[in-house]
């Protein structure tokens, strides 16, 4: 293969990881942003998500795309359901300290992690794609599934946009965000907001793992690449941001796809990594955000 | 709380390093390596527990101070052939290097962005760890030789590889350290880093230069695990990435905080505990991340001063 298609590739496969990357870091800024929480078990909902995936579509025999669209639906809904307990038995009884909570999902990390480990053991499971045609390029084929996954994403993503900025529940998470005793004092049920963005962060990141489970596999150890690439990410783009979010997605999926395919990876993840850190550092809003407040 | 029994506290830590002199003669043969393992990573605890405990910032990556010493001076012994104090002290100058840079770097920010940018730079030491495998043996790890690991002081040689040298050496590096940090704590510098902990706007307001105390007390803190990770490589002979990875970096922070944050004895306590509990759980199930998990959110919701903090509250108000 020539240089160009040998880019367009890459770049394709930069274009996936960028759509599932953004629903991840999505779901890390919601948190941070509304609760002022560092969510570490992040990527272990991520797991969660692409673990009960395959638990799902082996249950339900027939076609392919019918275990796959109850996982779809069925697995985000169970990780929300599980993240919320976490929520109420153990971040609000530490009245969201930023820096006890850190603590606190770094113990829930492990045991999500050790309990996957326990129950579904150390194997790496695929699941079935719900569909395998084939788009036909000049140079190569492309896997359909794959584009599909970058417009499920483009989907959800403009969706939560539109929640946000255009119904009640996002007026109230906004306001939240803004000044929390200020929005208890309007009469908003603070609690049950952290709640919902709680529960939501989870599902955003549960939706992401399940569309990737039938191009990766399922593995216990899963979780940790995604949290690492979505605090970049979320750093990048500005915490709480949406639009920065998205664009930071787009920047470091792509980078990550282009710069894995012509150097190896853990010297990518290096530069990335130290870059990342190097921006905090000095510029501690990230890229695209505005002074904090 | 200062001037009102110095000595009681002296007493105390020289009680704590003797009973563990004694007890090397009573000890079991297990529990005797184990013990020596324990304190020196409890030298480790109480690196990170300066910093923790009593300058209030939150490392995630003091994981890296911890390999830096075990690879400098594990490397200096296996690719250049240095003797045992010439790499212990190549491993000490690593870790003392490297928290400087680090400091300079991440106390640039704080609170969350201090975690997670100290995170990162462990991180980005780890991968640099598994990129240089020709060097580093990569996540193998490398086995420093028995034969290289003796000190030699004038004209009589120790044998590291011997259990009761092994358990002295671990001994006499834990009692330096820890009355090195009891004498930091009851220093004025050591008021000024508890200032900082408590408001460090007021502190900085009183004319205190609150950047370069916590510069010192980062360098101090890394050199100090770098100190442990060296006697690690040089007494238990093996180097190896998984003491680079971000577990290593929540371990000291779990030991802190159960022993008891800012507490001088805390840190051992809580690795000798914790390592306990983990050495008795494994017999049962291979789970033993799953109780350091459920531990760390117990400390945090329901103990969050640990043992000994708890204690100095309640009964001993003069513990440092």
């Amino acid at each position: 293969m020539h240089f160009g298609p040998h880019l367009l590739l890459a770049a394709l496969e930069g274009l996936v990881t960028s759509a599932v990357l953004a629903l991840t870091a999505l779901g890390l800024s919601l948190v941070f942003g509304v609760m002022r929480v560092v969510n570490v078990a992040h990527g272990e909902f991520f797991m969660l998500g692409a673990v009960l995936a395959w638990a799902i579509s082996t249950a339900i025999s027939g076609h392919p795309a019918l275990g796959f669209l109850a996982a779809l639906v069925l697995a985000p809904l169970i990780v929300g359901l599980i993240a919320l307990v976490a929520e109420r038995l153990v971040l609000r009884r530490l009245n969201y300290d930023p820096e006890a909570t850190i603590v606190a999902t770094i113990g829930m990390l492990y045991i999500i992690q050790q309990l996957a480990l326990t129950f579904y053991g150390p194997e790496a499971r695929p699941v079935e794609p719900p569909f395998s045609y084939r788009i036909l390029l000049p140079w190569f084929g492309y896997s359909g599934y794959k584009l599909s996954i970058i417009a499920a994403s483009a989907l959800l993503l403009i969706a939560t946009w539109l929640v946000l900025t255009r119904t009640k529940i996002g007026l109230v998470m906004r306001a939240t965000q803004y000044d929390s005793e200020t929005a208890q004092a309007f009469g908003i049920p603070v609690t049950r907001v952290y709640a919902g963005v709680f529960a939501l962060g989870a599902m955003l990141v549960a939706v992401a793992a399940v569309l990737i489970v039938p191009i990766s596999q399922a593995h216990y150890l899963m979780g940790q690449d995604p949290l690492l690439l979505s605090f970049i990410v979320v750093i990048i783009g500005g915490l709480g941001s949406l639009r920065g979010t998205v664009l930071a997605a787009v920047l470091i999926g792509l980078s990550d796809g282009i710069i894995s395919v012509f150097f190896s990876p853990t010297l990518a993840k290096i530069i990335a990594t130290l870059l990342v850190a190097m921006v905090l550092v000095f510029r501690p809003q990230g890229l695209f955000g505005t002074a904090s407040r | 709380m200062k001037d009102a029994s110095p000595a009681k506290p002296y007493a105390l830590h020289l009680g704590v390093i003797a009973l563990l002199f004694g007890l090397s003669f009573v000890l079991p043969e297990y529990h005797h390596g184990l013990l020596a393992r324990i304190m020196v990573l409890a030298v480790f605890a109480m690196g990170y527990n300066l910093l923790f405990g009593y300058v209030g910032l939150l490392s995630l990556g003091h994981a890296m101070f911890f390999s830096a010493g075990l690879y400098g001076a594990g490397l200096a012994v296996i690719h250049l052939g240095w003797s045992v104090p010439a790499a212990f002290a190549a491993g000490l100058a690593c870790g003392a290097l490297l928290a400087l840079v680090i400091g300079l770097l991440a106390l640039r920010t704080s609170g969350v962005a201090f975690m997670i940018v100290t995170m990162m730079f462990a991180q980005v030491f780890y991968l640099l760890i598994l990129y240089f495998a020709a060097w580093t043996g990569g996540d193998q790890g490398l086995v420093v030789p028995q034969p290289m690991r003796v000190l030699v002081l004038g004209s009589t040689s120790f044998d590291l590889t011997n259990a009761t040298v092994r358990y002295m050496s671990a001994l006499a590096l834990f009692s330096i350290v820890l009355l090195i940090s009891l004498a930091i704590v009851r220093s004025g510098y050591g008021r000024v880093l508890v200032a900082i902990r408590e408001n460090e706007e007021r502190t900085k307001m009183l004319g205190f230069d609150t950047f370069s105390s916590k510069l010192a007390a980062v360098v101090i803190s890394g050199s100090i695990c770098a100190a442990s990770g060296a006697a690690y490589a040089l007494l238990f002979g093996y180097v190896g990435s998984s003491f680079a990875s971000v577990q290593y970096s929540i371990l000291p922070l779990l030991w802190v905080l159960l022993g008891g944050a800012a507490t001088t004895l805390g840190p051992l306590i809580g690795t000798l505990f914790m390592y306990y509990v983990i050495d008795i759980a494994s017999g049962y199930t291979s789970a033993y991340l799953l109780i350091v998990g459920i531990a760390l959110i117990l400390l945090v919701l329901f103990f969050p001063r640990g043992i000994l903090g708890s204690i100095r509250q309640r009964w001993l108000g003069w513990l440092p």
